[in-house]
């Protein structure tokens, strides 16, 4: 058990690690000049050599690549990511200005395209009516073709310029909330629910229904009772997966509807090529990413007994 | 004698359509039983003969495919045709018991086996409290013979072995008290001896609650072994129908008669050539030897699994081997290994002059012309988008060897027409398709071939057959076979010698006249003593 935990603890460290080193290789060695970057291009030519190499001490530039990397790396492991290229302000405290409303919006999205995923399959699941069934499963792969601008954009129209019932933009209080959430949460669903439409039917027609169905169960029963716990462990790793989607997701969706987050800094800092912002916002997301599937990782094994058998057999008795 | 309320069930004509695509093939059709209190019925049939469905629709459990178009249902007096899920729900569990086919899959994984049985008790028995609920779950686990009841109850599925899991759903089976349990092949995933176990346990049941038991099996040993009456079904009807010594004494119908005579463990000796042995070749030394073989499974956390331990044996020229044991024996390993599959961790293999186990990977390609191996399942073993053709001309293909005729030559070797070669193996029955899979076996015109389970699949009639072609091209091409099975009966009527495996250690070995006369070891015995309807004297008509 405490090799699993050690195993997976080590795998999501890893990716951290890694995401912080290819970023270092991308944005810090790879350009011709990394001091270029740090100006606006319109204005790199007419700037003096002297302040350049000023600008290059100042940020290290000047020293080999390694000890840049150890350096940046060290930094990074105290949590000091450097000072952000246009506002000045350290990388960090730019990112937790806007951490928390991203991370609202992500995770209220994600809890409901769970939901949405969830209650699709159990209708499909549950019900006695084929049509029912067949136009609840059409539903995840039209959602999942409509891209999350053109989703953005009508909902912006219906309920925010024709209804008046939700603002158009902006990120005050919860109303502001429930557009950019569906927006984000609609296409994300849509795997989801494929894949625990597809789950929840193998397991229904599994043996152990009809077992239950001999003990004496209704139908409701044998779905909340014996196949929900079963067919939901494959759609809690895709949920995790899913995560990661639902940051770059945030992008659109909150440049469309206009809110400040982690996406719309991650893309006025790319085009204003803000170089050390960039680089935390990669490392932070991915220690996001890792974080979320580290805990699905650790939860599956409460939920899965034998996958729990497994662990504790290799564990030394 | 009889009175009506003790019929425990009653099934009145009853007819079952399946949906095929956009039309209706019947499936049953009008099939009528009656189970009492205190009696075991057995309900015989192949696959594909309907009795699954019968049972399905008598418990209410039919597949959306599939609708009752006549006949009725009644428990005790009660007719329940065309009752729904939530009415059909009192009288599942509480009135009749079900055992489902496959332990394996029938429990749920993530529940532990008490809250399993104790879901049983409570939907039948209402108004409780915990402990009473609690209390009559571990009683039903030890009415269905699990004495550790306590222990059992906090385990989960994959914690038990096979022979425990279906006491765990006899359990739930029984938990709601009822009045009649329906039995759908409740042993055909299980060893023998552990089946006998089971069905011993059913019938103690029988006797010890009064409760009437209906057992559906492909298996007419059990079935004459265990039972009071017998139905013996076939395309969706009832084709023989009384009680079991009336059906020994005189069948009246030709498809009981030939099932009768399919049955393994029904024949005396050996199966005879149909056609002139072929003039036995000089009486060389073995074609097969193994010594000493063992080979070591690593499992998950380090632990290790002997799969062979010290395992050995030899087979004469132009004779049948067979290797037997139940599950886990290491028969399938030892199998893998003579055919050059998988590499043993110490011991040898010698195919005639060759240590096969020295071979390099090129070497051991030339020796396999002459080593050819059949899978247990016909059904997974083809390419199902190949031709016959294209299957049977493979391993020619492979040797570079001229076509030519052979396609059809061999067709016709294994009794099939010529106008099969252009099929896919989705055409195919499971008998058809496992003659393809000899057919390609016999391609390169090998010496030894070894045969994994291969009949095991296969219905009893289809088995008998498949047997018979076996000694037949024995015969004719002098081969030599490496036959493994879980089934005695097989045993006694195609081989010559044979190897009883346990544990990965061979128990005993010689000719099978003598093994199975005087059985040396226990082990042996118990085997023997467990194959279903042994103990049965054969019919006076043959």
């Amino acid at each position: 058990m405490l090799r699993y935990v050690t195993l997976k603890v080590g795998r999501a460290l890893f990716v951290v690690w890694a995401a912080f080193t290819v970023t270092f290789v991308l944005l810090f060695v790879l350009p011709a000049n990394p001091v270029d970057l740090l100006f606006d291009p319109a204005e790199i030519n007419s700037i003096p050599a002297e302040v350049r190499e000023r600008v290059a001490e100042n940020y290290g530039f000047n020293k080999p690549v390694i000890l840049q990397y150890l350096d940046r790396l060290g930094h990074a492991l105290t949590g000091d990511f450097g000072n952000s290229v246009q506002s000045g302000r350290p990388v960090v405290t730019a990112i937790t200005d806007v951490l928390p409303s991203t991370l609202v919006l992500a995770a209220a999205a994600l809890v409901l395209a769970v939901l949405i995923a969830f209650g699709i399959a159990l209708v499909a699941t549950a019900t006695r009516r084929p049509w029912l069934r067949d136009l609840v499963e059409a539903w995840p792969s039209g959602a999942v073709s409509v891209p999350v601008f053109l989703s953005g954009i009508l909902m912006l129209q219906i309920f925010s310029f024709r209804l008046g019932w939700f603002p158009s933009f902006g990120d005050d209080g919860w109303r502001s909330l429930i557009l950019p959430l569906v927006t984000l949460a609609v296409p994300v669903a849509g795997p989801i629910a494929q894949l625990l439409v597809r789950s929840f039917r193998t397991e229904f027609a599994a043996g152990y229904v009809t077992t239950s169905w001999a003990k004496g169960a209704t139908r409701s029963g044998i779905i909340v009772r014996d196949v929900f716990r079963n067919a939901a462990l494959p759609a809690l790793t895709i949920a995790g997966v899913t995560f990661g989607n639902l940051i770059a997701g945030s992008v659109i969706t909150e440049t469309v509807f206009a809110r400040k987050g982690i996406g719309r800094m991650t893309q006025t800092a790319i085009n204003t090529l803000d170089v050390p912002l960039v680089a935390g916002i990669v490392v932070l997301v991915a220690a996001t990413f890792a974080l979320i599937n580290l805990i699905v990782d650790l939860i599956c094994p409460v939920l899965d007994p034998r996958l729990r058998a497994a662990l504790t057999a290799g564990a030394p008795a | 004698m009889t009175t009506s309320t003790d019929q425990l069930l009653t099934v009145g004509a009853l007819a079952v359509d399946y949906r095929t695509g956009r039309q209706w093939t019947p499936a049953v059709r009008g099939v009528s039983l009656t189970v009492r209190a205190g009696e075991f019925v057995s309900l015989v049939g192949e696959s594909g003969s309907g009795k699954t469905t019968l049972i399905q629709g008598a418990l209410g459990l039919l597949p959306d495919a599939a609708r009752i178009t006549g006949g009725s249902i009644a428990y005790a007096d009660v007719d329940v045709t065309g009752w729904n899920d939530r009415k059909m729900a009192l009288v599942r569990g509480n009135y009749v018991g079900f055992v489902p086919q496959d332990p394996n899959t029938s429990l749920n994984p993530v529940k532990r086996i008490g809250t399993q049985v104790l879901e049983a008790v409570r939907f039948n028995r209402p108004r409780n409290d915990a402990t009473a609920y609690r209390e009559a779950a571990l009683e039903s686990l030890r009415t269905a013979g699990l004495t550790d009841a306590e222990r059992v109850f906090h385990q989960y599925p994959h914690e038990l072995s096979g022979g425990m899991k279906q006491r765990a759903l006899i359990a739930i089976a029984l938990a709601g008290q009822p009045r009649i349990i329906v039995a759908d092949e409740p042993t055909s995933a299980l060893d023998v001896t552990v089946q006998k176990r089971i069905l011993d346990h059913l019938a103690g049941l029988r006797e010890r609650l009064g409760i009437g038991i209906l057992l559906v099996t492909h298996d007419l040993g059990v079935a004459l072994e265990r039972s009071d009456r017998i139905l013996v079904m076939q395309s969706g009807e009832i084709v023989e129908e009384g009680p079991v010594a009336q059906v020994l004494a005189g069948a009246t119908s030709d498809y009981t008669r030939r099932l009768l005579d399919a049955a393994p463990s029904r024949h005396a000796g050996r199966l005879q050539p149909r056609l002139p042995v072929r003039p036995a070749g000089p009486a060389g030394g073995p074609v097969l030897r193994a010594d000493g073989l063992t080979r070591t499974y690593r499992l998950h956390g380090g632990r290790q699994l002997r799969a062979l331990d010290d395992a050995g044996l030899i087979v004469r020229p132009g004779t049948t081997h067979a290797i037997v044991g139940e599950s886990g024996a290491g028969k399938s390993t030892l199998a893998g290994i003579l055919a050059g599959f998988h590499r043993p961790d110490t011991g040898t293999v010698h195919a005639g002059d060759h240590e096969i186990t020295a071979l390099g990977r090129k070497q051991l390609r030339d020796v396999r012309r002459d080593l050819q191996f059949v899978f247990q399942n016909p059904f997974t073993s083809l390419d199902p988008r190949f031709t016959v053709r294209r299957l049977i001309e493979e391993p020619l293909k492979a040797f570079g060897l001229p076509t030519g005729d052979r396609v059809g030559e061999l067709l016709r070797a294994v009794a099939l027409d010529e106008a099969f070669a252009d099929r896919r193996p989705g055409q195919l029955s499971g008998g058809q398709r496992q003659r393809v899979a000899i057919a390609r076996a016999l391609a390169l015109n090998p010496r030894i071939i070894v045969l994994d389970e291969a009949v095991s699949a296969l219905d009893v009639s289809v088995q008998a057959q498949i047997l018979q072609l076996l000694v037949d091209l024995q015969a004719e091409r002098g081969l030599s076979y490496v036959f493994v099975t879980h089934d005695l009966g097989v045993v006694r009527l195609v081989a010559d010698d044979v190897t009883v495996m346990k544990d990965g250690r061979v128990v005993e070995t010689g000719p099978v006249g003598t093994v199975f006369r005087e059985p040396a070891h226990d082990y042996t015995r118990q085997l023997l003593a467990a194959v279903p309807g042994a103990g049965l004297t054969p019919a006076g008509q043959v």
